[in-house]
């Protein structure tokens, strides 16, 4: 004799098991940043946050670290986002397809598959030995500009394929070319679209590891110029983490780090909505 | 004149990803075949790994990437499709509102606090359940699983979106509860989006590197149980990196090479079966 489950109750069986699933996701989730600022959120102060590294992360606070990681993600924005945008302007306003298109997307979506370690050997390999430029934020800053190169293609397409056709032809009716159009209308109404698109870049930057660490180096020294090695947060968080140097140290870096994180989703978020609720 | 030229600029710069994909491919493989074929391809394809003696094997880390991928999967997938599938068909738009970003949020967590989680709470716990060191392929799955959530809840979310609603409402007619239907009329409709997303997410668990340095225990041999400890092709890359030079420099070099190769093959096949929907 079989045992034969009624399709309702079937349902009912279904429904609780993905339902529970998608609970412990979103318990994992609320309990890996929760457990993070419960240990983390005593140790910051403004002096953790503003004074030196001493003794290798063991005293002392994460200044040269916040300075390295703004500075390493600064690069990586300048170099990727008149990239990334103009790749995207390329595909959405130029190409009808065809070969050129196809070429170009796929470039996109490999080099988002990429995983980070091998584009810290390629920076190693290419902008720290090949160029010349060493350890340094150039270096860090290149490298992570070609990682999150795909991510503002990508979203900068969304948000330019978007705008309404009619922008385009009131503005060409008037007399406009191409370009100008493009400047003044396109650009400007993709705006909140595109901005999202460089936020998400900057997330994966300052979240990033393997790719900076071996083309951006760890020194905990004041960066004097752009060609001077640094260490970011994530990379000093790894350091305290790995080599146990200080677990307090270690839990207030990450509990800055999930505050940018959680800043920077929440900012690309809201632009995003915002611009959605507009266009689409 | 001005047109032409700013079309012929914005060309340019659109080939900027395939040229970075390029120089990446170039680069790498530049460093890392001229020393598989000096050393032999027998020498490269062995398990033992000594590369300051000339010993280049790379046999036990592939295997150790793949038991780990592979873990990943397992607990990775079938949590991240019943996600998907809760999101997509059962919840009210109002939940798949708050619900989507914050597991798109699980992406943004730098993967060195997910080693630091592993470490600090699921090492220890794996130890005192199990037994053994705690840093081992089981510790390494449960990690990565949860890092390829977003990967496949995301697009497994989007392809069964995607599925036209009078597929539905066609099931429903015909008397068919939502279970029956998204097993029998979504899956099938939807199934080359969810297998992207499961060859994604086996290309993130393969190439992810830090989170698996801090929980793998990174012991140089082919481990025998989950509870061994296990070291990947991409924490060989980063722990010598650092230090090595001359043929163990290129070396990892092959590693690299090894892991790019894989990863564009997944790459491709998920850009193919997901153009084909």
């Amino acid at each position: 004799m079989t045992f034969r489950i009624g399709p309702r109750t079937s349902q009912i069986i279904a429904y609780t098991f993905l339902l529970a699933c998608t609970i412990i996701v979103i318990a994992i989730l609320l309990f890996i940043i929760g457990f993070i600022f419960k240990n983390g959120f005593g140790k910051l102060s403004w002096n953790f946050l503003t004074e030196n590294t001493k003794a290798m992360g063991k005293e002392g606070g994460i200044f040269p670290s916040i300075i390295g990681t703004l500075l390493v993600t600064f690069v990586a924005i300048i170099i990727a986002a008149p990239l990334g945008i103009g790749s995207a302007l390329y595909l959405t306003e130029y190409t009808k397809g065809g070969w050129i298109r196809r070429i170009i997307s796929f470039g996109a979506d490999c080099l988002a598959g990429v995983p980070s370690i091998i584009f810290g050997l390629f920076g190693f390999i290419f902008f720290v030995i090949t160029l010349k430029l060493g350890w340094s934020i150039l270096s860090g800053g290149l490298t992570l500009a070609v990682m999150i190169l795909p991510t503002i293609i990508r979203t900068s397409e969304e948000a330019i394929k978007a705008v309404p056709r009619a922008y385009r032809e009131i503005s060409y009716s008037l007399g406009v070319g191409k370009i100008d159009t493009i400047i003044r209308i396109v650009l400007p109404t993709a705006f909140p679209g595109i901005a999202t698109g460089i936020i998400l870049g900057i997330g994966r930057a300052v979240s990033e590891t393997a790719a900076v660490i071996f083309t951006a180096g760890s020194s905990l020294n004041i960066p004097t110029s752009l060609l001077s090695s640094t260490r970011t947060l994530a990379v000093h968080f790894y350091i305290l983490a790995r080599e146990g140097i200080s677990m307090p140290n270690a839990y207030g870096t990450a509990t800055v780090l999930i505050i940018i994180i959680l800043l920077i989703n929440f900012i690309a978020y809201r632009l995003m909505h915002r611009f959605i609720a507009r266009y689409y | 004149m001005k047109e032409k030229v700013s079309e012929k600029f914005l060309l340019i710069i659109s080939f900027s990803a395939i040229v970075s994909l390029l120089l990446i491919t170039i680069f790498i493989f530049a460093q890392g075949f001229p020393l598989i074929f000096k050393a032999g391809l027998k020498n490269f394809f062995s398990t033992h790994w000594a590369p300051t003696k000339g010993h280049f094997g790379i046999v036990s880390m592939i295997i150790g990437s793949l038991f780990v991928t592979l873990g990943a999967l397992i607990v990775g997938v079938p949590l991240g499709l019943a996600c998907a599938v809760f999101l997509a068909e059962f919840s009210p738009p109002t939940i798949q509102k708050v619900l989507k970003p914050i597991i798109e949020l699980l992406a943004g967590i730098p993967s060195v606090v997910y080693g630091f989680i592993g470490i600090v709470i699921l090492v220890p716990l794996v130890r005192n359940l199990f037994g053994g060191s705690g840093f081992s392929v089981l510790t390494s799955a449960l990690v990565l699983g949860i890092m390829i959530l977003p990967t496949i809840v995301s697009i497994s979310y989007d392809s069964l979106v995607a599925v036209p609603q009078t597929y539905r409402e066609g099931s429903y007619a015909l008397g068919a509860t939502k279970w029956q239907t998204v097993l029998m009329v979504l899956f099938p409709s939807a199934r080359s989006g969810i297998i992207a997303a499961i060859i994604l997410g086996m290309g993130r668990a393969i190439g992810e590197t830090m989170a698996v340095i801090m929980i793998a225990g990174n012991a140089l041999k082919i481990p025998h149980s989950i509870l061994d400890p296990v070291r990947t092709i991409t924490s060989t890359i980063a722990l010598e990196l650092g230090y090595s030079s001359g043929d163990h420099r290129l070396a990892l070099f092959a590693c690299g090479s090894i892991l790019f190769i894989i990863i564009i093959i997944l790459n491709i096949i998920a850009i193919r079966i997901g153009n084909r929907e």
